[in-house]
């Protein structure tokens, strides 16, 4: 199946690593084995960690006060709000057509499935930049409804529902990637028991198949999520910049950092990386969650 | 055989693809088709002078030559790192593995900053690499390619880490038995079953990295001619209201994306059929 590679839940075994360092045939000598754990390693270290670690402290430099000042600014507390709504919106839009998606990819029959699977990976392969113009050649005030929206008084470019719009198309697949392929690999058995004994659609979905891929939908709801609260480049074309208005977190650490208000763009960083942790931890335990519950049949 | 429209007792189908194909053609297939209509107003003439002037061009080698790069990279260093996670057991291993998709998880915006505090003249790796080596790694095209190496770790790590875990030690111990040497088992056993998961590892990777933009303009310097990303090209217009010019450069990105996506089907499947896994 043709899928672009966000994590999926990974349901082989970690604990055979032992075996190999055992086994003969499958250990390497000690120099290699510290050769490609120091260089991976360091590279983990200068790529992924330190970055991190540079994030809370750049924040904390200026001591505590600085930090929280940045934090309970008026521009900043709007700028989460704002981060919070987009992504209210676009999560449940975008579970909400992944159930729909997977259920008539995974559970029927039909023409053109591939090219439906392939045309909803599309939005990861697309620059955000190009997002952000997409919407403004259809929704500015020179795109196709721009005289409509204007004559209405509407206004979806330089404002929230522009910015909303960025973001639903971001994290579009995030969902229906993580439930298609964990819906298939299922099959339908067990619903068509279900309607058999005489459920109606929904109860067949609420208590068959949602109880069987909960693991994969929380997956990719916390992924999308996360896309969602730290969207940049599609959300930048079409937020217009407004402070205070249209601002979300990551377009409030841009607007402070170029001022050279280092201190607290990183203060607004860290509320972003520490979501990123969170994120991160939440997968790792749903990962191991859906391990337990597959071994444990 | 003729396969016919099977019957299915199910409910839901009509309801379940009709809401797919109407959330799909709103929110992706007619805004993308209008950048496709809105390039068909100008002319091809019009159109080559945008997308090959000097600056675009200059912006097309440094995104692709960087991501390229960056994506090589990863190759060699996600390889490492999903064989340290899969064979060895160290300290912290659980953390390592955890962090792996920072990338995916961290805001790009976050992460640029990051990266240009590390990397920059003052920072706690650029005083040494700038002060010691005197090597300008921020606010240079070096920097331009640190980014894009962090943005696109996960996918390789990602890629080849499930096909290692389900690698069977037999075949290494075939070779061995056969008189092979460790180097020999790695080079003509484990990495040919690897290899279209590293490519496809790869792929996605240069993918990703050529439509780059959050974590790259903080470090990349944006100076024109040398270190101007094409994304930032199409901003650039974009910010002198010039959507004819962003729309012919995004004409060609979005061309490029699409071969890419291609490319990365068939390599998946090739991973699919080389390791007997059905993803």
């Amino acid at each position: 199946m043709g899928t672009i590679a966000v994590p999926t839940v990974s349901t082989a075994g970690a604990s055979r690593q032992t075996k190999f360092e055992n086994n003969r045939a499958t250990r390497e000598p000690v120099w290699v084995k510290r050769l490609v754990l120091g260089l991976s390693l360091s590279f983990f270290a200068c790529f992924l960690l330190m970055p991190l670690i540079a994030v809370f402290v750049e924040a904390l430099r200026k001591g505590v006060d600085v930090y929280w000042q940045a934090l309970i600014d008026p521009d900043a507390l709007s700028a989460i709000k704002l981060t919070f709504i987009a992504a209210f919106i676009s999560v449940p839009l975008n579970l909400i057509f992944g159930v729909s998606a997977a259920w008539a990819i995974a559970k029927f029959e039909f023409r053109g499935k591939q090219l439906l699977i392939t045309f909803i990976d599309l939005p990861f392969s697309v620059s955000p930049v190009i997002v952000g113009l997409m919407y403004v050649l259809v929704f500015g005030v020179n795109g196709w409804f721009g005289g409509l929206l204007q004559a209405w008084d509407l206004k979806i470019i330089f404002a929230i529902p522009g910015i909303v719009l960025a973001t639903v198309f971001v994290t579009f697949p995030f969902v229906a990637r993580e439930l298609i392929p964990l819906m298939q690999a299922q099959g339908k058995e067990e619903e068509e028991a279900a309607i058999v004994l005489g459920a109606n659609g929904w109860q067949t979905f609420w208590y068959v198949t949602l109880p069987n891929v909960k693991w994969g939908l929380i997956y990719g709801v916390i992924l999308c999520n996360a896309r969602a609260m730290g969207e940049f480049g599609a959300v930048s074309v079409v937020s217009g910049h407004i402070r205070g208005l249209t601002n979300t977190m990551p377009l409030h650490v841009e607007i402070l950092y170029n001022e050279y208000n280092f201190a607290a763009a990183f203060a607004v960083a860290s509320l972003l990386a520490l979501l990123a942790l969170v994120t991160l931890a939440i997968k790792t335990w749903v990962e191991h969650r859906a391990q337990v519950a597959t071994s444990g049949h | 055989m003729l396969r016919a429209k099977s019957f299915s007792v199910l409910p839901g189908f009509n309801l379940a693809l009709g809401y797919t194909l109407l959330y799909l053609s709103i929110i992706v297939l007619i805004p993308l088709a209008a950048v496709f209509v809105k390039a068909s107003e100008f002319s091809l003439a019009e159109f080559w002078a945008v997308v090959t002037a000097d600056r675009v061009v200059a912006s097309y080698k440094l995104s692709f030559g960087a991501s390229l790069l960056a994506a090589i990279i990863n190759m060699v260093f996600g390889l490492m790192l999903a064989w340290a996670l899969v064979r060895y057991t160290f300290p912290g291993k659980k953390i390592v593995d955890a962090l792996v998709d920072l990338p995916f998880a961290l805001p790009t915006a976050v992460a640029g900053i990051a990266l240009t505090a590390l990397y920059a003249k003052n920072g706690w790796l650029g005083q040494f690499i700038e002060g010691e080596l005197g090597i300008k790694v921020a606010f240079a095209p070096l920097g331009i390619l640190i980014a894009l190496v962090f943005i696109g770790l996960p996918f390789v790590v990602r890629t080849v880490q499930p096909i290692l875990e389900d690698l069977e030690t037999e075949l290494e111990e075939a070779a061995a038995s056969l008189g092979a040497n460790r180097w020999q088992t790695f080079r003509h056993v484990v990495l040919p079953i690897l290899l279209p998961a590293l490519l496809t590892g790869f792929a996605l990777a240069f993918a990703r990295a050529v439509g780059e933009y959050g974590s790259v303009i903080f470090i990349a310097g944006n100076i024109p001619m040398v270190s101007e990303i094409t994304p930032l090209m199409i901003i650039t217009k974009l910010e002198q209201y010039d959507y004819t010019g962003a729309t012919a450069i995004a004409v060609v990105m979005l061309i490029f994306s699409f071969i890419m996506l291609l490319a990365i089907n068939g390599l998946q499947a090739w991973t699919a059929k080389r390791t007997g896994r059905d993803r």
